[in-house]
C-alpha cells in the first residue's frame, strides 16, 4: 500500500533507489546530493537493498563502474552533483554511445569558480549535449516520480539511452515535504523485469564492446546512437501516462498552468515554477492574463509541443537558471526561440537569468517579468532580449 | 568490403564479429615506403618479428619467411631493429596509392 512519508529530496531518492533495488550502484557523495548517497549506503548496511553498492575513489570512478556494470547486463544507478557530474563528463558520453540505460540523479548545484554549493542548472546543462534524457522535476514527489519512470524510459527497446533526473540542491535536496510512498511490490511492477540485449557477462556471445571507429564508421555509429534519444519521446508520453493511471500521477513533456486564456506566458523549470504558480495566482486575481509553462523533459527537448503552446500568447519570458556565457542566450532560451522560428505568428520573446549560485527568486520578481512582458505587448518591442534577475547592477 | 549504413549497425557500438580487426587491412596505411626482405642476410633472430606493432612478419618454425604488406604500415622499426651490419630487412621507395585502391 501507498504511504505518505517525511522526507527531503536526498532521502526521496534513497527512497526510490531501495524500491527499485536496481543491480549496481555506484556513487561518490558530493554536496548537495550527499545524503542520497547516505541514505543508499544505510539500506545497504540495513540489508534494505540486495544490489551492489561501491564507493569509488571519484565521480569520474563512479560512472566508469556504471558504464562497466550496465555493459555486464546490470541495472544500475547512480547519483551526484556540480563539480561530481562536470568530473563525468567524457564518461556520460561514453554511457550514451555504448547506449547503456543508466539512471543518474543529479542534485543540480553550480559550478565552480567561485566555489558555491547552491542550486542552479550549470551543472547539467553543461551536460547537455553529452546524449543523455534530461527530466526536471519541481519537487521531492515529481523526483520520486520521475527517477522511477527514468528506469522505464531508458531501459526501453527503443531507447536504450541513459536518463539523469536533476532536482535543485537544497531547496529540493534538503527541504523535507510530505510525500507519497508508493507500495514497493507495484514500483517493481511498474518497473519491470531488465534484460540487457548484449551482456558482456553472457560467454556465448563472441563480442566487441566499444572498439575504435576510423572516419569510415564513427560517423554511422553516432547516428545510430542519435536515433536512441529521438525514438524517446513516445516513450516518455506513455510511460508518464501508464504511471497516471497506476499511482494517480500523469506526466508529459511540460506542465501547462493557467495557460487556457493567458496572452503572456512564463516559462520555467524545476522549483521556481513552483513559486511562479504563486505569483500567478496573485496576479490573475489581479486580472491578469498569465499563466506557466514548466518544461520537464529537456533532452530530447519537446520543441514542437512547447512551440504549439507558446504560439498562442503575445509574449513569452523564458527563465534560465544557468547562463552560455558568449551566447545569443540562456540555454532554454535558444531552444524555445528557435522553435518558434517556423512560425509566422509568433510570440515576442525575452530571456531572464536568475537564481545563478542558489540566488532567491521571489513572488515580485515574478510580478516584474510579467510588467515588463506587458510593456512589451504595449509597445510591440523587446528592449532587452537578455536580462539578469535580482542582480545588484 | 561493402560498410553498412548507420540503420545496420548493432546498437552501443557493439561489434558482434569478435576478431574483426584482421578484416582491418593497416597496409592500407603505407605512405611511399615498405620494407624489404633479403632473406640470405637473415640471421633469423626474429627481432623483426618481435619489434613489428601489427604481426606483419610472417614466420615459419624457426625461420623468418617475409613481410605480410596487407598489415605492414611501412613504419621501418623492423629495419632499425634488424641486427645484422649488412640489414636484412631495407626500406625501399614504392608508388603512394589512394585508401581506395590500396583497400580490398
Amino acid at each position: 500500500m501507498s504511504k505518505f512519508m517525511t522526507l527531503n529530496g536526498n532521502q526521496t531518492i534513497g527512497e526510490a533507489t531501495r524500491q527499485v533495488d536496481p543491480d549496481v550502484i555506484a556513487a561518490y557523495p558530493i554536496t548537495p546530493s550527499t545524503a542520497i548517497v547516505e541514505t543508499i549506503a544505510k539500506f545497504k548496511a540495513d540489508g534494505l537493498i540486495t544490489g551492489e553498492f561501491v564507493c569509488p575513489e571519484s565521480e569520474h570512478s563512479a560512472m566508469s563502474l556504471c558504464i562497466g556494470a550496465a555493459s555486464a547486463g546490470g541495472r544500475v544507478m547512480t547519483a551526484t552533483a556540480s563539480q561530481g557530474l562536470a568530473l563525468m563528463w567524457e564518461m556520460l558520453y561514453i554511457a550514451a554511445g555504448l547506449r547503456l540505460p543508466i539512471v543518474a540523479a543529479i542534485v543540480n548545484r553550480s559550478l565552480s569558480a567561485p566555489i558555491n554549493i547552491h542550486g542552479d542548472h550549470s551543472d547539467t546543462m553543461g551536460a547537455r549535449d553529452s546524449g543523455w534524457v534530461q527530466i526536471y522535476s519541481e519537487n521531492s514527489q515529481e523526483a520520486y516520480d520521475n527517477f522511477i519512470q527514468a528506469f522505464r524510459i531508458a531501459e526501453h527497446l527503443d531507447v536504450r539511452t541513459p536518463v539523469l533526473v536533476g532536482l535543485d540542491g537544497f531547496i529540493i535536496s534538503h527541504s523535507m515535504e510530505v510525500i507519497r510512498v508508493e507500495d514497493d511490490a507495484e514500483v517493481k511492477k511498474f518497473i519491470g523485469e531488465y534484460k540487457s540485449v548484449y551482456p558482456l557477462l553472457d560467454s556465448k556471445l563472441k563480442m566487441t564492446v566499444g572498439p575504435i571507429d576510423f572516419t569510415d564508421y564513427y560517423f554511422e555509429h553516432k547516428r545510430n546512437q542519435i536515433e536512441g534519444i529521438e525514438n524517446a519521446p513516445p516513450v516518455i508520453e506513455e510511460v508518464g501516462k501508464e504511471f497516471g493511471k497506476k499511482f494517480g500521477r500523469e506526466y508529459g513533456f511540460f506542465e501547462e498552468y493557467r495557460l487556457d486564456d493567458a496572452e503572456l506566458c512564463i516559462v520555467v523549470m524545476s522549483s521556481a515554477a513552483g513559486t511562479c504558480k504563486d505569483a500567478i495566482d496573485e496576479m490573475r486575481s489581479e486580472g491578469k492574463r498569465v499563466g506557466l509553462l514548466k518544461p520537464r523533459v529537456f533532452r530530447p527537448f519537446p520543441h514542437q509541443r512547447i512551440a504549439e503552446v507558446l504560439i498562442k500568447m503575445k509574449a513569452v519570458a523564458v527563465l534560465d537558471r544557468s547562463s552560455s556565457p558568449g551566447a545569443f542566450g540562456a540555454p532554454l532560451f535558444t531552444e524555445i526561440r528557435s522553435a518558434l522560428y517556423d512560425y509566422e505568428e509568433r510570440p515576442k520573446i525575452a530571456n531572464y537569468v536568475y537564481g545563478l549560485g542558489g540566488r532567491d527568486i521571489k513572488i515580485e520578481h515574478f510580478k516584474d517579468i510579467t510588467s515588463d512582458l506587458e510593456k512589451i505587448v504595449e509597445t510591440g518591442k523587446v528592449e532587452k532580449i537578455y536580462s539578469y534577475i535580482n542582480l545588484r547592477e | 568490403m561493402r560498410k553498412e549504413s548507420w540503420k545496420e549497425l548493432t546498437i552501443g557500438t557493439i561489434n558482434l564479429d569478435a576478431g574483426n580487426s584482421v578484416k582491418n587491412l593497416t597496409g592500407t596505411w603505407r605512405s611511399g615506403k615498405k620494407p624489404q626482405f633479403i632473406e640470405e642476410k637473415c640471421i633469423h633472430c626474429f627481432f623483426c618479428w618481435l619489434y613489428c606493432p601489427h604481426f606483419a612478419i610472417e614466420v615459419d618454425g624457426d625461420k623468418v619467411k617475409g613481410i605480410n604488406y596487407d598489415y605492414c604500415t611501412g613504419c621501418g622499426i623492423c629495419s632499425v631493429e634488424c641486427p645484422p651490419k649488412d640489414k636484412a630487412i631495407i626500406m625501399v621507395k614504392e608508388e603512394i596509392k589512394l585508401f581506395e585502391e590500396k583497400a580490398r
